[in-house]
Parts: C-alpha cells; structure tokens; sequence
C-alpha cells in the first residue's frame, strides 16, 4: 500500500470510528445532564462541597460559580507548584518560580495547557498528577457544563433557571469523563505507554553510554489530556514521546479521543433542544471545516514544499518514524482544530503552508469541532451570528430554535466573537513592539512572526500547542500569555452565560413560512461560510505577514 | 451572622477542588497504576525495558545513540536517527527550526570558542555528507554544497529584489572558504564574513543538480520530534546494513533478515509507516554475533 493510500484510510478510519461513536455518547451524554438521579457518590460529592444538588441557578450564579470554581483552581494549582520542594514524589524538584507557576497554573485551569516548561525536568509526580491531571479532567468538565448551560437556554422557556454548575461538573467529570480515562488508560499502556510511580532507572546502554530512562504516571495523564482537548504532555516532547505515544496506532487511539467528545456534543444538543436535525446541522458544518482542514495540511505536508522540506526529500524534521508525515498532519489538524494543543510532531517545523494551516485552525475559533464544550457554544454563537445575517437580508427579525435574536442576543454574541481577534492581535503587536517580546523569537523573518501570531492564537483560543522555537520561559511572555489565556477563556464564557440567560427567559416564537430553516444544508452552507470569512477578514493582513509570506513564492 | 453569597461561593470551589482532587488526582491514577500489575501490561507500564545479562540495557521504546565519547557513529551499530536532545531521556524535544531556516550563523573568528549556529538546512547537508561518507553512497541533495553546507547566495540588486545583480554572497561558506559557485549572474560570488551586514541580500537557495530522491533517506538527515525516536525507516537501515555485514563478518542476509525480524510494519495495514527498531536491533545483534575488532 502506498504512503498516500494509507493516510486517507487512516483519515477515513477515524471518520468511521466518530460516526460510530456520536450516537451511543451523544445519547449517553444527554441523559447524564438531563438526568434527575444521583449516584452515591456524588450525593457524598455535593455533601462534601456543600451544596444543595436540587437547586437550580440563574446565569449569573452559574457564571459567578464557574468564576469561583476557576479561582479556587489557580489559587490551589499556583500552591501547589509553589511549594512543589515540600511535596511527596517531588523527585527534588524545586518549586516553580512565581511568574512561571501562575502561566502554569492559569494554563491549566483554562484548559489551554500551554507549557513554558519541561515537564521531564521542572516537575514532580503529585503536582503531574494531583494538580495537572486534575485540572484536565474539571477544566474540560466546565467545558462541557457550559455549553450545556447555553443549551438549556435554548431549550428552556420562560424560565431564569439553568441548571447547577457544581451538578453538572461532578456528573460530567464521573460519568463521562472518568470510565472513558479508565479505559483509554489500561489501553494506552497496552500499546507501551508507561504508568508508575517510579523515579526512573539509569542503565548502561548498548553502546556502553548511560540513560535516564524516565518513569511517572504517564498513561493516565495521557488519556485525559487528549480526551478533556488540554494538551499539557507529562513529558516536554509531548505525543510525540515514546512513553505518552508508543505506536502507530496508539496515535490513532489519541486522536479519536480529541475528537471524541467535541463530535458527540451536537448529538446532545439535538436531544436536548428536541430536534436532532439541529444537532447534526451543528456537526455537519463542524465536519466539513475540519475535513477540508485535514485535507489541506496532508496535502501541504506530503508535497512538502519548501527548501528545507525539498532538500531533505519530505517534511520529516521534527516527526517521528513510527507515525509518518501524514499521520502527523492528521493529528496536527486536530489537536488545533480542537483546543487540545498536544503535538506528535513539531509544527515549527511544518512547512510553511502545514504550519500556516494549524494557525488558521485556531483562528477559527476552535469551532471544527473546537474544544470540550467550547467547541459547540463557539459554533452555537457562529449560529447566532449567522441567522443574524442572513435576518438582516430579507429585513425580518432573525430567530434561532424558536428564540428572537433581538439587539442584547447579537451584542452578546457580537462580544464572544470579538474577544479572541482582539487578544490574538493585541498581543501579537504587543510583543513585536517590545525588545522583550522580540527576545524570544527563534526563525528569522517571516517565520518568526508566525512564531509570535501562533503563540497568541493558541493562548488566546486555550489551545496550547506551539511553534516552540519561541522561547516562552521569559516573564514577559509568561504573564502575556497568561493574560490571554485567562480573558480568552472567561469573558467567552461569562458572554455565553449571559446569553443563555437571555434565551432561557424568552417565550418560543412559534415557527413561520419565513422562518430560516436552521437544520438545512443552505444553513449548513452560511454558517461554514460565515466563520471563514469573519476569519478571513480578521486575521488575513497577519496571515499574509506570517506563514503566506513564507509558503508563497 | 450571615455569610455573603460570594464567599460562600468561594468557599464551596475551594471544596469542590479538594473533593475532585481527591477523586481525580489520587484515586483514578492510583487505580489504573494497579490495574496494569496484571501480567501482560506491566512490562510496558514500567517502561519496556531491555535487558542483557541480566542488566538493564535500555528501553525498546527510547532510543540511543551508537557513537562514541566523541559523537563518531561506532561502525558496528545501526546508527539512529539524528536527536535536537542527543537521546537524552531528561531533555526530549525537536529542533523547532523551519522550513526556510537556511541562513547560518556564523563563527566568531576572534571567539575560539564560538562555533556559529548552524540553519536546519546546514544541519541537514552535513548529515547527508556524513551517512554518505559513513555508507560510501552519493551523498548529494537539493540545495546543499559538495561540503556540506546549504547551498544559499545573498544576492544584492540595484533595486531591493529587482534589478541588475550587483554583489553575490554565499552565505553559508565563511571565508577563506570556497564558494560552490563562482558567477551568478556574471557576477563573481564571494565567501561570506563575519559581522558584515547582509540583510539587504535577497535570500536565494540554489538547488543544484541533486536527484530529488536522494540515496541518503529523509530520516537519517532529521531530527525527530521526541529527540528520543528509536526507529528508523527501512531505507536507512537498508542502506547501513552492507557495513553492519562487513564489520561483524556477517552475510548480507543474516543481516537483512534480522532487520526484518525488528521491522513493524502499519498497524492493521494502513496506520502508520513500516519502521525498524534500532535499540532492539542493535540488542539482537550483540546477543547473537557479537562484535570482534
């Protein structure tokens, strides 16, 4: 079979496999946050937390708690890496520096797991596991609650009511995400992922040098990380270490788990607002943007323009044997259409356009399918925003699953959609406008510039993943990109929040001739076009500065 | 007294963090570490490790390198891919250098210590040079010189990128070095000094009449993403396997069926590339015909 055979099946596979999926998980999913009973132990986690699991919140509780859950978070995840020297299984690391522990900590709580640091070097196993891997599993949970808030707005009617955070975090976080993990764990080290708590062994090696080889609870961090869409290795080489990512097809185990749950949620969402073909128009725009993506990375990395690339023979540097090239473009499309942000291969060294696509990837908002969650309330507001145009076109007032979207519906989505452009290019400009931001570029001209977008767009859209020549170790890029990562992630959700809010209190319109059919593929057709182009407008002037300088000659 | 609202929001995160800590930081990966003790998962759980004599080798999964204190490849050894960290499990990662890093740095003349920074396409024409000379194949490529070096001119024009050619630097080539061209353009290419300024130069790789499928294969000119890549492609061990015969006295098909016999091809056919691993290669070789000087 040839090379080019192989990865289109490898892509069809994994198509196969989520179409397989979405049903069972998507029904699976609704009635975990639809559901009325609770397990034993979760009565034991809300009497333990303190709260009252049959109370339902208004939006601005649900956001205040999704706020206060996000601050208890840093504040614990900084201690921890603060005080790591103190810890059990801290392998004598010393504690992290302030300025690094807060990048650290907010990354991971905003579930972009961006990562200044060598995981391999800078950290201890307990703040791997009981910090890091904690945060993988709650901050994908509060994804996911969020967009099931935004849901329930649509959903509901004339109600202030939209469910309870803490309900909703600890159902998701036991019955979705944990038995997945558990699996996909046992699995993971089935193909040679490693799983232990030991400090690693030196030996002597075949050719009488010496080696660390390292241990760690790997496997089970693995797991989360692409599961929850975080990213964050346990290991600086990320997916594209042995121990995380042993073989072929653990790779391809790794990448259905990215796009697991984002491509099951539409399904929810159809269940829950009553019309699955709503549902499946979500997820049909999602697939097409992230086939076409998929498509053009592997093209752009099997034809490997570029002189590098072409001097070499193919665009190897930087991936590893076992994968391939195109293997590695898959995943490479996925982890940034998603916000998970974990690599099994280098994206600085893509070539230009390979490279250029994982940024515009990004720059779409994580919509295609996105991250946990942020995916379908991303791709809900797009949906907002669309009906919106398209009302404006024949003069009527737009609505969306039977709800007016009247001046504070397209304000809110209007402020979701202008959150991320605006931290995205700030920050670019910021850092090329100052000596210390300039300090941290590695490839001259073009390329550096893509270096400096990437790093904004992956914080700002809690992606995390890297074009890691930029030396991101410095406290000026440490405290930008934790800025960004901060506000790229709550003021979307406080906006989603306040919108769903807004929706849950309105009465349904009922449906007219005029009605925009929303389950329809002329609808499908606006929204993909709606979202590259609000891209396209956005971000191309940096684009064409960046990877389309350098790709296009 | 009454608590306000927001503190005891606050104070029901803080629980709810310890609570899902406990849950999800201790218990479940306490749970799985047991639950891969049974027999079958706990080889690969603690690191696939390889042993000789009873010692500890190495791992099948992370590679090594074959070379000596001085970097040299050791002629009896399959030779690993090229590693950014020197297979140094402490220390993983990628070179991060792009597609267009072709510019190299150049050395301090004054700085005896100073040895320059090489561009990736630097890099990747010296490795090339290097498994040529190592496996006596043609070690050209696209874009590198017959030392080694990328194949780059700094062309100056009367105007910016347009215009008559007016001064043509190679450089990559410090001096006193020899330009691989001598005209461009008709004008004489001169080696390139460190510290003038070139930046008004117009980057210009020269491919060369280099096959564009070269003998040396991609691999064995890159570095991987892990810096810890323990295979290889089934080119690049072809290509090593005439030396590995004629250094261990070996006929050319024990050590092609060997370099089978380590071979993994796609997994159920279709996920992944064919790929040969080197540490458990090299194992497999000083187990059964070790190596005499």
């Amino acid at each position: 079979m040839s090379a080019t055979t192989a990865g289109i099946l490898f892509v069809v596979s994994l198509v196969v496999a989520l179409v397989l999926v979405h049903r069972p998980l998507g029904d699976h999913m609704y009635r975990v946050v639809t559901g009325t009973r609770h397990l034993r132990v979760e009565r034991l986690a809300y009497r333990l937390i303190g709260v009252r699991a049959d109370g339902e919140q208004t939006w601005s509780v649900y956001a205040r708690s999704v706020l206060a859950f996000a601050a208890a978070s840093i504040l614990f995840l900084y201690l921890m890496l603060r005080l790591q020297h103190q810890l059990l299984l801290s392998l004598g690391m010393p504690a992290v520096a302030p300025a690094g522990a807060w990048n650290t900590a907010v990354s991971f709580v905003t579930n972009t797991n961006w990562q200044w640091y060598s995981g391999e070097s800078t950290l201890g196993y307990l703040v791997q596991m009981a910090g890091l891997a904690v945060q993988n599993f709650v901050s994908a949970a509060t994804g996911i609650a969020v967009a099931v808030a935004l849901v329930r707005g649509f959903a509901r009617r004339r109600t202030d009511e939209l469910g309870n955070f803490w309900v909703d975090l600890v159902r998701i976080t036991v019955r979705i995400l944990l038995p997945i993990a558990v699996v996909g764990a046992v699995v993971l080290v089935a193909g040679g992922a490693v799983q232990n708590l030991s400090a690693g062994t030196d030996v002597h090696t075949i050719a009488g040098g010496t080696q660390h080889l390292t241990g760690g609870p790997v496997a089970s961090q693995e797991v989360i990380k692409e599961l929850g869409t975080n990213g964050g290795g346990f290991y600086n080489a990320n997916s594209a270490h042995p121990y995380e990512n042993p073989t072929a097809w653990t790779n391809w185990v790794e990448i259905f788990l990215i796009l697991l749950i984002a491509f099951s949620l539409p399904r929810t969402f159809g269940r829950m607002v009553g019309d699955r073909r709503q549902g499946y128009a979500i997820v049909a725009a999602m697939a097409v943007l992230a086939i076409g993506s998929v498509v053009l990375i592997n093209v752009a990395q099997g034809m490997h323009p570029g002189t590098v690339p072409s001097a070499v023979g193919g665009a190897t540097e930087g991936t590893e044997t076992r994968f391939g090239v195109l293997n590695s473009a898959t995943f490479g499309a996925a982890t940034t259409l998603t916000s998970t942000g974990a690599v099994d291969s280098f994206h600085d060294s893509y070539t230009a356009l390979g490279g250029g696509i994982t940024i515009g990837n990004m720059l779409l908002g994580e919509v295609a399918p996105g991250g946990v969650g942020s995916g379908l309330y991303g791709m809900l507001i797009l949906a907002v925003l669309t009906v919106f145009l398209a009302g404006l076109m024949v003069g009527r007032t737009p609505e969306y699953l039977g709800k007016k979207i009247g001046a504070r519906e397209v304000k809110l989505a209007s402020l979701y959609f202008l959150t991320m452009p605006a931290l995205v290019l700030v920050g670019t400009a910021a850092a090329l406008a100052t000596a210390s931001g300039r300090a941290g570029i590695l490839n001259f001209g073009a390329h550096g510039l893509s270096e400096v977008l990437y790093a904004f767009a992956s914080s700002a859209n809690n992606n995390g993943s890297a074009f890691a020549g930029l030396s991101v170790g410095s406290t000026w890029y440490e405290t930008a990109t934790g800025l960004a990562m901060l506000f790229g992630r709550f003021l979307p959700i406080v906006f989603v929040l306040a919108l769903a809010g807004s929706l849950a209190g309105q009465s349904p319109v009922p449906e007219s001739p005029g009605t925009l059919r929303t389950h329809q593929p002329l609808f499908v057709g606006m929204l993909v076009g709606v979202t590259v182009i609000l891209v396209a407008l956005t971000f191309l002037p940096a684009l064409a500065l960046g990877p389309l300088a350098e790709g296009v000659r | 007294m009454r608590v306000p609202s927001w503190i005891r929001a606050h104070v029901a995160a803080l629980r709810a963090v310890l609570v899902l800590t406990v849950l999800t930081g201790v218990a479940y990966p306490l749970l799985v570490t047991g639950l891969v003790q049974l027999p079958g998962l706990r080889d690969q759980a603690s690191g696939s490790v390889l042993s000789q004599h009873g010692r500890a080798v190495g791992s099948s999964l992370i590679g090594q390198s074959f070379t000596d204190a001085h970097g040299r490849p050791l002629v009896q050894y399959f030779q690993s891919r090229p590693s950014a960290g020197g297979y140094d499990p402490t220390a993983t990662g990628a070179s991060n250098l792009g597609p267009e890093s072709v510019v190299d740095t150049l050395r301090n003349p004054a700085d005896e210590h100073d040895t320059g920074t090489p561009s990736l396409l630097t890099q990747v024409c010296a490795r090339s040079l290097a498994v040529g000379r190592l496996e006596h194949v043609d070690s050209s490529r696209p874009y590198c010189t017959s030392t080694g070096v990328g194949a780059v001119l700094g062309v100056f024009r009367t105007h910016g990128d347009r215009g008559a050619v007016t001064r043509v630097v190679s450089l990559n080539q410090q001096c006193p070095a020899a330009p691989f061209l001598t005209r461009y353009h008709g004008v004489r290419v001169a080696c390139a000094r460190y510290g003038a300024d070139y930046s008004h130069a117009v980057v210009t790789p020269v491919r060369g009449d280099a096959p564009t499928h070269p003998a040396v294969p991609p691999d064995a000119v890159t570095a991987s993403g892990s810096g810890l890549d323990p295979q290889i492609s089934t080119a690049y061990a072809e290509l090593q396997a005439p030396r590995i015969a004629r250094e261990r006295h070996l006929a050319p098909a024990t050590v092609r069926a060997l370099i089978d016999r380590y071979t993994t091809g796609r997994a159920l056919g279709f996920m992944g590339e064919p790929a040969v691993d080197v540490v458990e290669l090299n194992h497999a070789l000083d187990a059964k015909y070790p190596y005499r000087q």
